[in-house]
């Protein structure tokens, strides 16, 4: 690890300011990302501006049923709290679904969708890596491949998002509060994430020193009846190989409504718009939750050796919605 | 900096990289919390928080200023040991014991969250009304043994908190 | 003396140094808070697979402030030639593995000699490499013998006409992956020289040998070495002699005149010190109508490095299963620019058994057998190789009382039949083995004329529970309580001593310490009373292990797993596995129960979890961590039973017990894979059983 100075922001201004004005500050929220990559020597800061004792640390539901959430509520306390746990069961299971106890009592909601990939090349400095160090070469390519992406990948990278909880708020519409040089603004979660393309290095829309405040769910009638299935090779603290967030409004057998997110499978929290289209309107069936995925997934771009993803989301989310039109019926 | 570990307040000058759980070990001697990893994917660094239990190696110790630290030094009280300590003895819950220091201090901490209502991966419905072993498996898998104790370790933790709620378990 | 009746050899006594170790005191390798004004010391792996080091430019790492030395191939210290390949750390610029060390450097703190070793610059005339173990790798060569010193190859009778003359075949490759030990506290030394004086801090299965390793390595009197580990986080065979970490930390401390910490990182372990080396098994089994075996074939290809030779045993097992007139085993390796395997866990037994306790289950399809029936009707009378009579052998009791208390008796044959919801579920079984070992060791007793007894040798307690056994045994060759008795281990002053490894701690350790406490006794007794300045006797066993033969002396047992595999995504889950072991005397219930278990669970691991993943092109194991290779979480055992056949052997040994340490882990994947069958009527012939590799392949 790098030596660096540390301050601790007292106000989000200074904090904006003070990572704006230096090209190589960083933000430090719970620290289970950065300072796991700072001893990779991937992340080589030279000031960290500590965020955890800014107060954006509360949940608050507006009067429209919004879901305001502050990016210092830990994992733990947000997957807990009623609001999310009754109203919202999706965001509450991808969360509880994520790591273990101990790092969802560290993980902030800026954090966890700012987190980085896992592809094994990014996290070795001494591997090339176009992400890391664009122009170096991919080496996951022809080496192991077997979670990374079969949607939204590009030649240059296809590193996945390892996110849960951001596969459920991208099904949910979610909008992300940020702070910026600038002033305030807000962008829905989905074009928080940039796909790779020739510069897998631009992984958000973030420019330098903007500083995520919070998010906000907006409601959904039905979030209720909603979902999250985590496939993932060990049955617990480990990453996705594949999920799948849901929601379902279905009336007499017929699909009013749908949401549909998939997880560990690209290179963003990949909402499935091709999916929901084309279930809209459809009887409640396996058969076009089948057709559904299938029309999502032709896009896939699977590698040597991760083909299996493609079975196994169409498996995952036949089983989810239906379970979900099970319950609604 | 300053840092409150086990109820005594410690002065010390550090690198602003040191870890919580460097600082513990290389430091104040407390060299109770394993390292066992060093980037938050085996558990044995486990502390409590302001009573909260995360992975030590992933803290900074900066970050700590003015915050409350127990270690698995700090659990036993005066001799007597811990009721999730004594369990771990009582179901030979360890063997090489290395992970076992982050396994108690996790456990402490699981306990606390249970009784906070905290849901878990595995809990369907309403809060259940006592932990179970289903709900004990998931919630201490932060917790990596290679020894292969969790048959030992799930039913001492049940033992504890079937005390704590007045039932006995076989 | 205070005399006992009461025998606590067969008492579930709880771990002597259990208190120090859930309250926090226990002392691991790098933990001794007596030794001051420590240094540290970060490693600098290779990144390239082979090659050699042109240039290091050291200058600037060592102008950076509280570096105090960069230890390089060109200043390190000239070390004697060694056995073990592995221990020649820094003596030439040869890079014959990725993650090799070429380098490290000490500073005064852990954050500065880690930064100063990532900065490092290193400069490689890099060749090309070969890392890809094959069937039919051109390398592929016969050792002069397998691990530690069996023969390569074994044959008798005409194997292929008896394979072409048998009713039923059974011809199919299984493979395993590489396998790394990972036990939890990573390897680590203290090492502190006090003039000519060193001593070492480390954790390691066998104090005595690492003494004696390190000191002919540096040139040293073993007197002037002393190597001290308490308590050891684990080892799996991995510690079973000193790793490069132990040697850097020599160098390392002689070099900047202060003790040095060097605790490896997790990333290094999968390089340096040792991994379970990948095979390529061929198994045949020809057998009559019946399922009577009239043929075995076994062909191991498996892998080592160009440091030095590591041949797996893989093979031995399926020399002493079963019964057949025509039998033959063989092993080949590959010389590759990979890191060194090592032993790890029942090395041979391991994956051997997973292969042919396999093609075993495949075997009992294809003749329609129940498949303990099968092992029932090949059961051996006497070693089938060496037509020695066995000390005792209970497979079949271990098949049969298994299957009891499991619920096998109703079980349906047919694969692929049975669900629960979404998931599919089968039952397996496989049968499991290992030899009962014993070395010579040393060990002293000494009575106090308060009526204590302390019992010295260089034991280690790797997490076996041996310091209590031992106390155990020590109590009851002297006829008291364990409450008058200290045993003192993990101590090289303490003399030859057997490692923690092979499953023959207890039984090596057991017999010098039942000899020494013996004669102690006797000369107690015959003296009256015990003077104020004590009395000791010191034992050597080499005589009464020499003098053991005539018999095969080998554990059995049965290994019972429910599989469920999930319709949906393969997911596999093993809810239940239990454990039926033939392996003489238990010493103490209680800790044999929580090792049979943990070796179950590594078990588990292996079957459903664990490999290593190799990149061909840069020639590593690329998920070099415990997120990447996963090794069971809590949430994946939901029950493991183990239970015990109350099997008297006299002639293994003085304390009747054969050794638990290994058994509890050879068969467990292969009863996995067998359930998985059963589930699914998919039979998954490479480990891991992972879902991608079971998906799409269900019955819908
Ligand atoms: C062993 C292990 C297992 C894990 N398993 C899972 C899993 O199964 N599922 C899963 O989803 N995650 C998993 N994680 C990842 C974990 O969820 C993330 O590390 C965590 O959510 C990151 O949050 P943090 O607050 O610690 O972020 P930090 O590490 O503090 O920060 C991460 C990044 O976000 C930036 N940042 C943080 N907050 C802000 C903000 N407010 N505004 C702008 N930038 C900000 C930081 O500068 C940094 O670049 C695992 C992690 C580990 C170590
Ligand atoms: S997939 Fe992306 S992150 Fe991984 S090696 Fe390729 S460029 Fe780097
Ligand atoms: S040492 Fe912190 S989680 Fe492993
Ligand atoms: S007791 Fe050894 S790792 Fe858990």
């Amino acid at each position: 690890m790098r030596p660096f100075q540390f301050v601790r922001a007292d106000d989000a201004a200074t904090a904006v300011q003070t990572v704006t004005a230096n090209p190589k500050a960083k933000f430090l929220a719970g620290g289970t990302n950065l300072v796991d990559l700072m001893k990779l020597g991937v992340e080589r800061p030279d000031l960290l501006v500590d965020l955890t004792r800014l107060p954006f640390d509360s949940v608050d539901v507006e009067a429209d049923g919004t879901v305001r959430i502050g990016t210092n509520v830990r994992n733990s306390d947000l997957a807990a709290h009623p609001a999310v746990r009754n109203g919202l069961p999706l965001l509450s299971q991808a969360l509880l679904a994520g790591a273990s106890g101990q790092l969802r009592n560290m993980a902030t909601v800026g954090g966890n969708l700012l987190q980085r990939t896992r592809c094994v090349y990014f996290q070795d400095v001494t591997k090339p890596c176009n992400k890391r160090q664009p122009g170096s070469g991919c080496p996951a390519r022809q080496g192991d491949h077997r979670n990374l992406a079969i949607l939204g990948a590009s030649e240059a990278c296809i590193a996945t998002h390892p996110s849960d909880m951001a596969v459920a708020l991208a099904a949910l519409d979610a909008r992300v509060a940020v702070s910026g040089p600038d002033g305030d603004r807000e962008t829905p979660l989905a074009e928080l994430h940039a796909l790779p393309g020739e510069h897998p290095e631009q992984e958000t829309t973030l420019r330098h020193g903007e500083l995520i405040t919070g998010i906000a769910v907006p409601p959904l009638a039905y979030a209720e009846r909603s979902a999250y299935r985590k496939v993932r090779d060990r049955a617990s603290y480990a990453f996705a190989v594949a999920s799948v967030a849901a929601a379902l409004d279905v009336e007499d057998g017929v699909v009013r409504d749908v949401r549909l997110a998939f997880g560990a499978v690209a290179p963003k929290p990949w909402r499935a718009h091709a999916a929901e289209d084309a279930l809209r309107g459809r009887p409640a069936t396996a058969a076009s939750f089948r057709a559904a995925a299938e029309a999502e997934l032709a896009a896939a771009e699977p590698l040597r050796d991760n083909a299996f993803k493609v079975p196994l989301i169409t498996n995952v989310v036949v089983r989810t919605l239906s379970d979900l039109a099970g319950e609604t019926s | 900096m300053q840092l409150h570990v086990n109820g005594r307040l410690h002065e010390l000058a550090l690198d602003n990289r040191t870890t919580l759980l460097d600082a513990l070990r290389e430091h104040l001697g407390l060299t109770g919390s394993k390292k066992g990893c060093d980037h938050g994917q085996c558990g044995a660094c486990t502390v409590l928080v302001d009573g909260r239990r995360i992975n030590s190696c992933l803290a900074l110790a900066v970050t700590l200023d003015g915050v409350e630290i127990r270690t698995i030094e700090g659990l036993s009280d005066d001799g007597a040991l811990h009721p999730v300590q004594q369990a771990f003895l009582d179901r030979d819950g360890f063997q090489c014991g290395y992970c076992t220091p982050g396994q108690i201090c996790s456990a402490v901490g699981m306990l606390d969250e249970f009784d906070q209502g905290w849901p878990s991966a595995v809990t369907t419905g309403g809060q259940p009304a006592a932990l179970d072993a289903g709900e004990v498996r998931e919630r201490m898998s932060g917790n990596l043994c290679r020894c292969g104790a969790y048959m030992n370790i799930v039913p001492a933790i049940l033992d504890v908190a079937d005390a704590a709620a007045g039932r006995s378990s076989a | 003396m205070t005399q006992t009746d009461v025998r606590a050899v067969g008492s579930g006594l709880g771990r002597i140094e259990g208190p120090a170790k859930v309250t926090g005191q226990a002392k691991y390798a790098t933990e001794q808070d007596d030794v001051q004004d420590v240094a540290y010391v970060w490693p600098v792996p290779a990144t390239i697979a082979k090659g050699t080091i042109r240039r290091i430019d050291d200058a600037p790492i060592r102008a950076m402030a509280q570096v105090l030395a960069v230890l390089t191939p060109d200043n390190a210290p000239h070390l004697q030639p060694a056995e073990d390949g592995e221990l020649a750390v820094l003596q030439s610029r040869t890079v014959s593995y990725r993650g090799q060390f070429v380098a490290a450097v000490v500073a005064q703190t852990l954050e500065i000699a880690r930064e100063a070793a990532e900065r490092l610059q290193v400069e490689y005339d890099v060749e090309p490499h070969d890392v890809e173990l094959t069937q039919d790798h051109p390398t592929l060569y016969k050792p002069d013998q397998v691990n530690p010193s069996f023969p390569t190859d074994t044959e008798q009778g005409d194997v292929d006409e008896a394979l072409g003359a048998a009713a039923n075949l059974v011809d199919h490759t299984y493979t395993t992956p590489a396998l790394h030990n990972n036990p939890m506290e990573p390897h680590a030394t203290l090492a502190s020289w006090d003039g000519d004086e060193l001593t070492l801090y480390d954790s390691n299965q066998g104090a005595y040998s690492a003494q004696q390793t390190l000191a002919k390595l540096f040139g040293l009197d073993p007197a002037v070495v002393h190597v001290v580990s308490q308590h050891v986080g684990g080892g799996f065979g991995s510690k079973g002699t000193p790793r490069a970490n132990a040697v850097l930390a020599v160098m390392a401390a002689r070099m900047v005149r202060r003790p040095v910490k060097l605790a490896l990182h997790r990333h290094h372990m999968f390089a340096v010190v040792g991994y379970r080396t990948p095979t390529i098994q061929r198994i045949r089994l020809g057998a009559d109508a019946e399922g009577r075996l009239s043929a075995i074939s076994h062909d191991v290809v498996e892998q080592t490095s160009t440091v030095m030779e590591f041949a797996e045993q893989t093979a031995l097992a399926t020399r002493i299963m079963y019964a057949a007139p025509h039998r033959r085993t063989t092993h080949r390796l590959a010389r590759l620019d990979i890191p060194t395997p090592r032993w790890m866990r029942a090395p041979g037994e391991c994956p051997g058994m997973y292969a042919l306790e396999s093609a075993m289950d495949e075997l009992a399809i294809e003749c329609g057998l129940d498949p303990i029936e099968l092992r029932i009707r090949n059961e051996p009378e006497r070693d089938p190789e060496s037509g020695k009579p066995w000390s005792s052998r209970s497979l079949v009791e271990c098949l049969r009382e298994g299957a009891q208390l499991f619920g096998w008796g109703d079980r349906d044959p047919r694969p692929g039949t049975r669900s629960d919801g979404d998931w599919l579920v089968g039952t397996g079984v496989a049968a499991s083995t290992y030899p009962a070992y014993a070395s010579p060791s040393t060990a002293t007793a000494r009575a106090a004329a308060d009526g204590r007894f302390v019992v010295r040798i260089a034991a280690a307690d790797i997490g076996t529970g041996a310091r209590t056994a031992l106390t155990q045994i020590a109590a009851d060759a002297l006829r008291v309580s364990t409450d008058f008795v200290r045993v003192e281990i993990g101590d090289s002053a303490f003399g030859q001593a057997s490692l923690a490894g092979g499953s023959m701690g207890t039984a090596s350790w057991g017999w010098a310490v039942t000899k020494a406490c013996t004669e102690l006794r006797e000369k107690v007794e015959r003296n009256g009373e015990v003077p104020v300045d004590g009395i000791e006797v010191q034992a050597e066993t080499s005589a009464e292990i020499e003098a053991r033969s005539g018999y095969k002396y080998q554990g059995f047992g049965a290994q019972f797993a429910e599989a469920r595999v999930n319709i949906d995504t393969g997911e596999v889950r093993v809810p239940r596995l239990l454990g039926m072991f033939g392996v003489g005397r238990i010493i103490n219930p209680r800790t044999a129960r929580s090792q049979f278990i943990g070796g179950m669970t590594m078990g588990l691991s292996m079957a459903l979890h664990e490999e290593g993943v190799l990149d061909l092109a840069f020639g590593d194991y690329v998920n070099h961590d415990l997120a990447e290779y996963h090794i069971a979480a809590c949430a994946d055992v939901t029950d493991i039973e183990a239970h015990w056949l109350d099997e008297h052997d006299e002639r293994v040994n003085p304390m009747g017990s054969k050794g638990i340490g290994e058994i509890g882990i050879v068969g467990t994947a292969a009863a996995v894979a067998n359930a998985v069958h059963h589930a699914t009527a998919v039979r998954i012939r490479d480990l891991p059983i992972r879902l991608d590799k079971l998906l799409g392949r269900l019955p819908g």
